[in-house]
């Protein structure tokens, strides 16, 4: 077991694409990080740098107090699940979870012990001298887990192990790596596209763009302050609504309608014409269920609904509206960049299971307008989360890492744009804000 | 075939009729042999297809007889020149093969175009210089005088063959082995190599046939039984008497030639089993 390091990583491959840039990350040993984004961002190509299958172009990785950029895979001693398992066709599964062991010359006894200690982990059992050609997805993907488990390895890594498989096997897998990694305490580096692998399994989650870390949180720091429209449009699902505003004075002019955000919110508008709101599903609810004590913080609104999806714990209504064309293209360009589900200019809401309201009929939503987000349509920033992170910084200067192990993203694309004073200081730290953040949710 | 359920009955009537023509086409020559081996030096200007009298006065003198000597000393060159190139040229085609499958090297494309261009180089162009240069260094009518000229023969097909072989497994396994703790030669011969076993193979039985069928290097490279191949030892076949064909004993050594092949492709056949890799990857 070790911590991994990555200091200024950058790859760029043989064609001179730039895969990877300007990575920093820091992995605590026994820590579960995920890296997400969408298809093709450089998960894989940043996870094959951490085992040595690919050369990093510049930058450092460490694994425990040790260099190992120049190192062999083998040297590295890192245990990986690959994407379509990479079983040993012509052995069998005992031998296919034996192979670490044989090549490290593990007397036959101990080969033994340690196999069926792994096979009884994940239940492989009655399949261990079977061949692999005979299993089911499931049971393949156990054996590759097997084959990562038997050795101690300093830290496992995964690229997409349950992408193969159907969406209960998923869902039971999920749980039992997770139950794994608990277990046996190890480093765990996992790459995943899909967000609720990434906010169900990680302990922090690593957010890729291009190339480039959007930012490093827990799941639940990034659900509720998302740096940038990507992150916000990415994380969640029915993803983040964004509805395209004018600003004049203190207050902001929406399709729906004049509205006024409290000041721990909206930050300092002024030098900005035109923001994108942001505000989950969750953060809309059918007037008539709001109590009395709650209705102040927030603003009603007359909307058509269109379709109303009804799920018996909660049900989802949508609300076309019309937006002004260049927003339009950059919310359809973000869709197509996220390869998610629509983020068409209609609103996703989710109301009370108890609301009745009917479909096709005006009627009155109540939005709490303590959990908008108000976005840069230029850069993506949250100009939120940047003024309670300018307001947190005297917390956060207190316990520099916050206890956690340090995690800067380095400056990306999208941020570059708006200069900050402390551009070392771009992830927000789960701890100064989570505190921060408490009083402005909803109870 | 695949798809037999859905065709119709009158495309399954027509690929059997196909089938056997092509079948009787190809076995109609053999059989023919097989009836010369029978037959006696009279029965053979008759023209029938099945001799008069079935005997096996050929087999015994090519076996024990008159032609015994230059026949199974012949043999013995032919199988051990053939075995010999074949086990060469599988070796060396493994590694070129590898290093053309998995590594980008610049001139791989040339390797590849030169193995084809002297595939198709005609041999009977070369075989005269060739005859006079092992004269002169000593390796006309030797073992080591045809293997090398064989092995012209069977690397390239044997590379072409075996890169195609190894193109289908899958790199990821290779990178897993490393992974695991392999060296890239451990990973090499604990995985890619068992993987590979039926490419080898198949390769293997090409390269021998090509080596045990060639009758133009064996001919003129060879002058004594130290190195004749069978083909053309056939050539040097008498009759009984010297107005007599040796039609009947050229039939006989052919039929008896051709065993070795036939149960060396039983044999191997088994091991050519497609889809080994199946099962290594996806779910
Ligand atoms: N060997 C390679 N040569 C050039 N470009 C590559 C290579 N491998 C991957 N890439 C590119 O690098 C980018 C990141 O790839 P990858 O890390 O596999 O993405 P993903 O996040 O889907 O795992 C992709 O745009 C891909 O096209
Ligand atoms: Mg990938």
């Amino acid at each position: 077991m070790a911590a991994i390091t990555l200091k200024d990583i950058n790859k760029r491959y043989g064609d001179g694409f730039h895969a990877v840039k300007d990575v920093n990350l820091d992995i605590a040993d026994g820590e579960f990080v995920i890296l997400v984004g969408p298809s093709g961002c450089g998960k894989s190509t940043l996870l094959r740098m951490i085992v040595g299958l690919e050369d990093i172009t510049s930058g450092e990785l460490r694994i425990g107090d040790q260099r190992v950029n120049e190192k062999a895979p083998r040297d590295r001693n890192l245990s990986m699940v690959f994407q379509n398992y990479a079983l040993y066709p012509h052995l069998t599964v005992y031998e296919n979870i034996a192979f670490p062991l044989r090549l490290a010359k593990t007397p036959d006894k101990e080969v033994d012990e340690r196999v069926r200690r792994a096979s009884d982990l994940l239940e492989l059992n009655e399949h261990l001298d079977r061949k692999p050609a005979n299993l089911s997805g499931g049971q393949r993907q156990r054996v590759a887990m097997g084959r990562a488990i038997v050795r101690e390895a300093q830290a496992f890594l995964f690229d997409e192990p349950l992408s193969n498989l159907d969406a209960k096997l998923r869902g039971q897998m999920r749980t039992e790596i997770s139950r794994l990694q608990k277990r046996l305490g190890i480093t765990t580096v996992y790459v995943t596209h899909d967000q609720v692998e990434a906010m169900t399994l990680g302990d922090r989650v690593v957010v890729l763009r291009r190339g480039v870390v959007q930012q490093v949180a827990t799941p639940r720091e990034l659900y509720e302050n998302p740096v940038n429209l990507f992150v916000a449009g990415f994380i969640g699902s029915p993803p983040m609504n964004f509805i395209s505003a004018t600003v004049s004075g203190d207050s902001l002019h929406t399709p729906f309608g004049e509205w006024k955000l409290p000041a721990s919110r909206a930050g300092d508008l002024s030098g900005h014409d035109v923001v994108l709101l942001g505000a989950r599903p969750e953060a809309f609810e059918d007037v008539s269920v709001v109590s009395d004590a709650v209705r102040d913080h927030g603003v009603v609104f007359d909307a058509t609904i269109d379709v109303i999806e009804w799920l018996g714990n909660e049900q989802y209504a949508y609300v076309p509206y019309d937006a002004p064309e260049d927003i339009r293209a950059q919310l359809a360009e973000l869709e197509r960049e996220l390869d998610s589900e629509a983020l068409r200019t209609q609103l996703v809401v989710a109301l009370d299971a108890s609301s009745r309201i009917p479909e096709g009929a005006p009627a009155s939503l109540w939005l709490d307008l303590r959990r908008v987000h108000v976005f840069d349509p230029e850069s993506g920033t949250n100009l939120t989360v940047e003024a309670m992170k300018d307001h947190g910084d005297q917390a956060a200067a207190a316990t520099p890492n916050g206890g956690r192990p340090s995690a800067a993203a380095s400056p990306g694309e999208t941020q570059r744009e708006t200069p900050r004073e402390t551009p070392g200081e771009t992830a927000p730290r789960a701890t100064s804000e989570a505190g921060e953040g408490g009083d402005d949710t909803v109870p | 075939m695949m798809d037999e359920g859905q065709l119709s009955r009158g495309t399954k009537v027509w690929w059997w009729v196909a089938g056997i023509v092509i079948l009787v086409y190809a076995l109609f020559p053999v059989a023919w042999i097989v009836s010369l081996s029978f037959k006696t030096p009279s029965d053979l200007g008759t023209g029938q297809f099945l001799p008069t009298d079935w005997v096996g006065d050929n087999y015994d003198n090519i076996l024990r007889g008159d032609a015994q000597d230059l026949f199974l000393s012949s043999l013995r060159n032919s199988v051990g020149i053939s075995l010999i190139a074949t086990f060469i040229s599988v070796v060396l085609a493994m590694f070129a093969a590898y290093a053309i499958a998995r590594l980008d090297f610049p001139g791989k494309r040339l390797i590849l175009t030169t193995a084809l261009a002297v595939a198709i180089f005609p041999v009977i162009s070369i075989v005269t210089p060739l005859f006079n240069l092992w004269r002169n260094i000593g390796l006309y009518d030797t073992w080591p005088g045809l293997i090398i000229p064989y092995l012209s023969l069977t690397l390239p097909i044997s590379i072409w063959t075996m890169s195609a072989f190894f193109r289908q497994i899958p790199w990821e396994l290779e990178q897993a082995a490393q992974v695991d703790g392999a060296t890239t030669w451990q990973a090499f011969r604990k995985v890619i190599v068992p993987l590979a076993t039926p490419g080898v193979f198949t390769t293997a039985i090409i390269s021998f046939f090509i080596a045990w069928n060639d009758f133009i290097y064996g001919i003129s490279l060879t002058s004594t039984e130290a190195a004749r191949p069978v083909p053309a030892a056939l050539a040097f076949f008498t009759g009984a008497s010297q107005f007599e064909e040796p039609t009947g004993a050229i039939a006989a050594a052919a039929v008896v030639v051709t065993i070795p092949v036939v149960i060396l492709v039983l044999l191997f056949q088994r091991r050519i089993v497609s889809g080994l890799t199946q099962g290594a990857v996806k779910g």
